[in-house]
């Protein structure tokens, strides 16, 4: 049977409601602070680097993203590492503090379906951090015209939108995660600590895990160590393991994306090179479509860690 | 509950609460066991018992917030399981220890529930107005909860009922943790919403205040609806009789006349000129008739209503010692 009305009504409501409140919080404000100060450390040094040597590429504006100078990691591999601490801090206690409040069981004795309320929370989490990363990313454009004096060409700018759609996808992935985790625990520190320890361990430890399980699964063979190659299943097996974090997709399509020489994100035979123009770059479809399946792989991870959160609230009894 | 018995069927038009073997069971525990009640257009109905009687389960489930296992309840002619939009567009919940959120003023949380319920703005801003001004929150209306009391947090839920205009207000210990004085306040809004044709469900175990405001009331324990009538009715069944008339008076054969009154059972002299009557309704008037028709000098006439504390003490005692067990 059908159940009356849409399962829609309210979550406008319910976003713009939840939306004023991201924006206008303390802790929104620490986040945006902690990112900003970090990428604008991480630019700095892009920027001086690609001044010093002033190359004839033609991505200038695209390397900005991309170089790093030690003891700073680039641009884009800092928002790797800061993005699911933004949608972790927005999401950990998106439903366990209506709990909490005992706002839940009066906000659903209203003429509304969980959904909306659900629904509602995460579109404005994802929206706050939309607005967020747009606001960076023209940051960066402003940052590179002001200092490179170049301006960007229109494929340049269709590469860079593409990371900004990209990384609103991996932090649906961590929102979902940990919205996921807001609802399954009902006191809010728990569920913050539990969704830290998961972006710890897949964005810190699971890299260095991943090899050792590959070596494992598939042995490397001493007639590759030999040569001083790596051993070819292991090589496989440890980039299928890495991909089970979303920091390595989402690692992974930003490479494509915005190295536009990236041919491929695999290992591959010199064979399959062959006829290949090495450093030229690929047009901006063909890049995109070597990012594709890091890219539905996010989306795919939204969907199931969202699904996942709305049968455990559906299931979920009101009362406190 | 003699006289409240359900009849099966289609139920009569003033009849906009209906549950019928309502039960709700988590695992093998029944928590709500098969329960029968009606509730009539206007009337304030008390839902009694200790903590975890199943009270709170029966409410959410009126309003389609939690799985009913078995049976089944209308209301105002809705399922709320099959049509919880329908349902919760005119009843009004204000949920056991309230929550709001601290951050907004009385203001701003009311515009969003308000906004929830799909009011337009110029709807929203006129009701939200009126209804702070009948709780009186309205000169504090645009300071944010987190400095409110208990009670005006109490008040300010009775006043998002309002803004719905609900037909069926149901409160889940709406007094519990307030002073005297909030609660005496508290009350009269009840009483305002009564009289405005409002259907309330008061469940508490505060029975004093459950007296004051029910029309009607059921006691529950542990799933089951015990008792259900008014006070008096109840009164009558647990404690024997309703009514305890005491009058002193001076005159001849007064205790004969008094004793003669239909409705009294029992009519007893404590002293030359006080007797205590024991009657199954309030015979005041006719005891003052039976003196002044025995030329006798009337000076007091008192009666000790039937509380429902003594009704409560009463059965769960007489219950725990397997006395009255099958009452139900």
């Amino acid at each position: 049977m059908r159940r009356e009305g849409s399962a829609f009504q309210g979550a406008g409501a319910v976003f713009i409601k939840e939306l004023s409140d991201n924006i206008s919080s303390v802790r929104m404000l620490m986040l945006e602070l902690l990112i900003v100060l970090t990428a604008m450390a991480a630019l700095y040094e892009a920027i001086d680097t690609l001044r010093q040597n002033t190359a004839e590429d033609p991505f200038l504006l695209l390397r900005l993203f991309t170089v790093s100078r030690a003891p700073l990691p680039s641009f884009v591999a800092i928002l790797g590492f800061l993005i699911p601490l933004m949608a972790i801090g927005l999401g950990f206690d998106l439903v366990n503090s209506e709990h909490n409040r005992r706002t839940l069981s009066r906000i659903l004795a209203q003429p509304i379906y969980r959904d909306a309320l659900l629904l509602g929370k995460y579109l404005a989490g994802l929206a706050t951090i939309a607005i967020s990363l747009t606001a960076l990313w023209l940051m960066v454009i402003g940052l590179g015209l002001i200092f490179l004096g170049v301006p960007p060409g229109g494929e340049e700018i269709a590469r860079s939108l593409a990371f900004l759609v990209i990384a609103i996808f991996y932090a649906g992935v961590w929102l979902s995660l940990a919205m996921l985790l807001s609802i399954a625990f009902r006191s809010p520190a728990t569920a913050a600590l539990v969704a830290l320890g998961i972006w710890l361990f897949l964005t810190v430890l699971w890299p260095m895990l991943a090899p050792a399980f590959a070596q494992m699964i598939a042995p490397p063979d001493p007639r590759f160590a030999a040569l001083g190659l790596d051993t070819p299943d292991t090589a496989i097996w440890t980039q299928l393991l890495q991909r089970f974090s979303p920091n390595d997709l989402f690692g992974e399509a930003m490479l494509a994306v915005l190295s536009p020489t990236t041919r491929t994100l695999g290992p591959v035979f010199l064979d399959q090179l062959r006829g290949a123009v090495m450093g030229a770059p690929l047009p901006f479809g063909e890049s995109v479509m070597i990012a594709w399946p890091q890219t539905v792989g996010l989306i795919a991870c939204t969907i199931v860690l969202f699904v996942a959160g709305y049968i455990l609230f559906q299931r979920q009894e009101v009362r406190a | 509950m003699s006289e409240q018995k359900p009849e099966g069927g289609a139920a009569s038009p003033d009849v906009v609460i209906a549950a019928r073997d309502l039960t709700r069971r988590y695992g093998k525990t029944s928590v709500v066991d098969a329960i029968n009640f009606d509730i009539a257009k206007g009337e304030v109905f008390g839902l009694l018992g200790p903590n975890g009687a199943g009270k709170t389960t029966t409410i959410l489930m009126m309003l389609g917030l939690t799985e009913i296992s078995a049976g089944r309840v209308s209301v105002l002619g809705f399922d709320p399981a099959r049509s919880p939009l329908q349902v919760k567009r005119r009843v009004g919940y204000l949920p056991d220890a309230v929550g709001f959120y601290d951050h907004l003023t009385a203001v701003e949380n009311l515009a969003y529930v308000a906004k929830l319920m799909g009011l337009s703005v110029a709807e929203r801003s006129q009701r939200i107005v009126a209804a702070l001004t009948r709780v009186r929150l309205l000169d504090v209306a645009n300071k944010r909860v987190a400095t409110y009391s208990r009670g005006m947090r109490q008040r300010l839920g009775l006043a998002e009922i309002i803004v719905k205009r609900a037909e069926i207000a149901i409160l889940d210990e709406p007094t519990s943790g307030l002073d005297p004085q909030a609660t005496l306040e508290f009350l009269d809004l009840i009483r305002e919403l009564k009289a405005e044709g409002v259907t309330v469900l008061l469940s508490s175990h505060m029975l004093d205040q459950v007296q004051r405001v029910c029309d009607r009331v059921a006691l529950f324990r542990t799933g089951r609806i015990v008792m259900m009538g008014s006070v008096a009715a109840l009164a009558v069944q647990v404690l024997g009789a309703g009514f305890v008339v005491e009058v002193e008076a001076d005159g001849a054969g007064i205790a004969r006349r008094l004793a003669a009154i239909p409705g009294v059972s029992k009519v007893e002299t404590i002293a030359e000129d006080r007797f205590r009557m024991t009657a199954d309704r309030d015979v005041r008037p006719d005891a003052a008739r039976a003196v002044v028709a025995a030329n006798g000098a009337l000076r007091r006439l008192s009666v000790d209503e039937p509380s429902l504390e003594a009704i409560y003490a009463h059965y769960f005692q007489t219950s725990q010692s397997g006395g009255v067990r099958d009452a139900a």
